[in-house]
């Protein structure tokens, strides 16, 4: 969008933009992307980051893949139909050795599925925002109405920022 | 220390290595050429040069997929179950664990398609509809394995590469050369927004606690394999947390087998310290005296049952023809980690190495005497004649086995960063020391 500006403040520590985060989200100048080495609880506190939803992925991953391990067994089983060692041809407890594994591996499977769709990975375009940010540094990313710009780069200022860049 | 000089310290492991590096790789290659050439000659002549004879239908190449897959065991332990736990020692020795996991169980998999003599034949194994209008039988814990095998493999590869890809994101970087293109493929362009980040930590945590059960789920399916059958010596219902309980112990002790040299070689002693050998070597002494446990509780049971066949198994295990084995594989199973109780050889690396190696001996020797010694004991007294010895073909395999997972984990470690940059930083993150209250800005 053209009539927005984004500006990017740099700090050398997390707990400085995290306080960042917070005074622009309350005075409610602009939208806040937040750039760590690593994760950090004060960042997620100050962005009111909510429970990921990667765990409904997870949990649909884990009951197709418990279902699929019964209903495969049982299907083939029915299909060819074979005898072996006097047994039902549906002897469940077998199939739930079958069920289980299935259930783990569709559960991995849907949980890194809905990862990579929620995080908005893979991202094929553009280099890294700051290489400095899978080192050491932390950054808070504003994008706001050219108006506010000025606030933000006050905002940056007063929590310490060691860079500046819009 | 700082975020920078943990970044800068842990991708110097990935700048050109030195002589002692090109060595070891040097020797896994010729090792992995010597087990290849020797699987071309069997796949060529068949499945007779590997010195099987009726009874001894297993031999050295299941006794071989039975001790990887335990290897790989450790791996989800140390990156899954201490993580559950919040034990925080093992941020220095996961990722090598987690890699040895995924090498072990990939090698492991290669064996049972070694076994079944026509190894273009392996997808028959696989159960999908096919031209022969049969399906695999669901009851045969042989298929079970198929199943867990590829699920753990699956599952651990994506752990894996889970925790890999911050690291790999700071490895593109900071690396100037070839393997930047690499890493920026490898890395799926991660920024580290919180977004990413929040994603992140949800779906660690839930393969934290997938991996978990799995884990233990994995070797009690291959323990079914023995277990399943009416074969004296195996028909037991221990054998599940038996086998897990050991391949915790062989994967501990392999862990440390790696980590002494990887440290050495580059110049990690500041990060993987003697306290995290101890740890390992505490846990290594929990997992023996279970496993000693377990094969007093086999010896006790045959004895209790009363059931000549078992007991003459199990007599036939001490003192009959394969008795040396059995004698070592106690020995360095059960009676050498007891030294582990003193804290001075839990704290001496050099013991605590020739120990970890005397275990790896002893775990691979005791997948040998289950397998070998029942089989070659069965309810036929003619067959108790006969001696099972692995011939060139077979040992030129097992050592190819050996040289193929050292090469995959010596280039794994040159390539990818050794140690979870990521983790470390969040435990420094952690510590009061790193970033003082007193630092922190005021409120604005």
């Amino acid at each position: 969008m053209t009539d927005r500006v984004e500006l990017l403040g740099i700090y050398d520590r997390a707990k400085k933009a995290a306080v960042c985060a917070r005074a622009i989200l309350d005075e409610r100048l602009g939208a806040v992307v937040a750039y760590s080495p690593v994760p950090n609880h004060e960042i997620n506190q100050a962005l009111h980051v909510a429970i990921s939803p990667v765990r409904l992925f997870v949990l649909v991953g884990g009951v197709l893949g418990c279902a699929a391990g019964f209903i495969f067994p049982i299907y083939t089983v029915l299909d060819w139909p074979l005898i072996t060692g006097g047994k039902p041809l549906i002897s469940i407890p077998p199939f739930v050795v079958i069920a289980f594994e299935l259930m783990i591996l569709l559960a991995a499977i849907g949980g890194m599925a809905g990862f990579l769709l929620l995080a908005r990975l893979p991202r094929v375009t553009g280099p890294p925002v700051d290489t400095r940010f899978t080192s050491d540094m932390t950054g808070i990313s504003v994008t706001c109405a050219p108006e506010q710009a000025a606030a933000v780069r006050a905002c940056f200022e007063r929590t310490g920022a060691s860079e500046i860049r819009e | 220390m700082s975020f920078a000089k943990i970044n800068d310290d842990i991708l110097r492991t990935l700048r050109p290595p030195g002589t002692l590096y090109y060595a070891g790789l040097m020797l896994a290659f010729v090792a992995a050429a010597i087990g290849l050439l020797a699987f071309l000659h069997q796949a060529k002549t068949g499945l007779g040069v590997a010195g099987y004879e009726h009874p001894m239908l297993w031999g050295v190449y299941i006794t071989n997929f039975v001790f990887w897959v335990g290897i790989a065991h450790s791996g989800t332990l140390i990156s899954a179950v201490l993580f559950l736990f919040r034990a925080k020692w093992r941020t220095a020795v996961a990722r090598a664990a987690e890699a040895m996991t995924v090498f072990a169980i990939a090698t492991a998999g290669i064996f049972p398609i070694i076994h079944i003599g026509r190894p273009w034949f392996f997808y028959w194994l696989i159960p999908y509809p096919n031209e022969r209008g049969l399906w695999v039988n669901f009851r045969s814990p042989l298929i079970w394995d198929l199943f867990a095998i590829t699920t753990y493999l699956t599952v651990s590869v994506m752990f894996l590469y889970l925790g890999l890809m911050p690291d790999i994101a700071a490895a593109r970087d900071k690396i100037g050369d070839w393997r930047r293109h690499v890493y920026r493929v490898l890395s799926l362009g991660w920024l580290g927004t919180d977004r990413q980040w929040r994603h992140y930590t949800a779906l660690y945590g839930f393969f934290a606690a997938l991996a978990t059960p799995l884990v233990v789920s994995v070797h009690s399916v291959v323990s079914w394999d023995f277990a399943m059958s009416i074969l004296p010596g195996w028909h037991s219902t221990i054998f599940a947390p038996y086998f897990v309980a050991g391949a915790i112990f062989s994967g501990i002790a392999m862990v440390i087998t790696l980590l002494m040299p990887l440290r050495r070689m580059f110049g990690l002693e500041s990060y993987i310290t003697v306290h995290h050998f101890e740890n390992l070597a505490k846990l290594m002494l929990t997992t023996s005296l279970i496993v000693g446990y377990a094969y007093l509780t086999e010896f006790f049971i045959a004895w209790y049952s009363g059931n000549p066949f078992e007991q003459g198994t199990f007599f036939d295990r001490m003192f009959g023809q394969y008795w040396g084995y059995s004698w070592i594989m106690f020995t360095c199973n059960v009676l050498v980690p007891l030294l582990l109780f003193s804290k001075e050889i839990r704290t001496n690396l050099k013991a605590l190495f020739v120990i970890s190696i005397l275990v790896n001996i002893g775990m691979w020797l005791e997948r040998y005497v289950i397998i070998v010694t029942s089989l070659s004991h069965d309810f036929d007294p003619a067959n108790w004649s006969g001696i099972y010895q692995p011939t060139w073909v077979e040992m030129s395999i097992t050592l190819g086995a050996f040289g193929l997972f050292f090469a995959l984990f010596l280039l794994f470690v040159k390539n990818f960063p050794a140690l979870s940059i990521t983790e470390m930083k969040e435990t420094m993150e952690r510590s009061a020391e790193a970033d003082p209250p007193s630092a922190w800005p005021e409120p604005v």
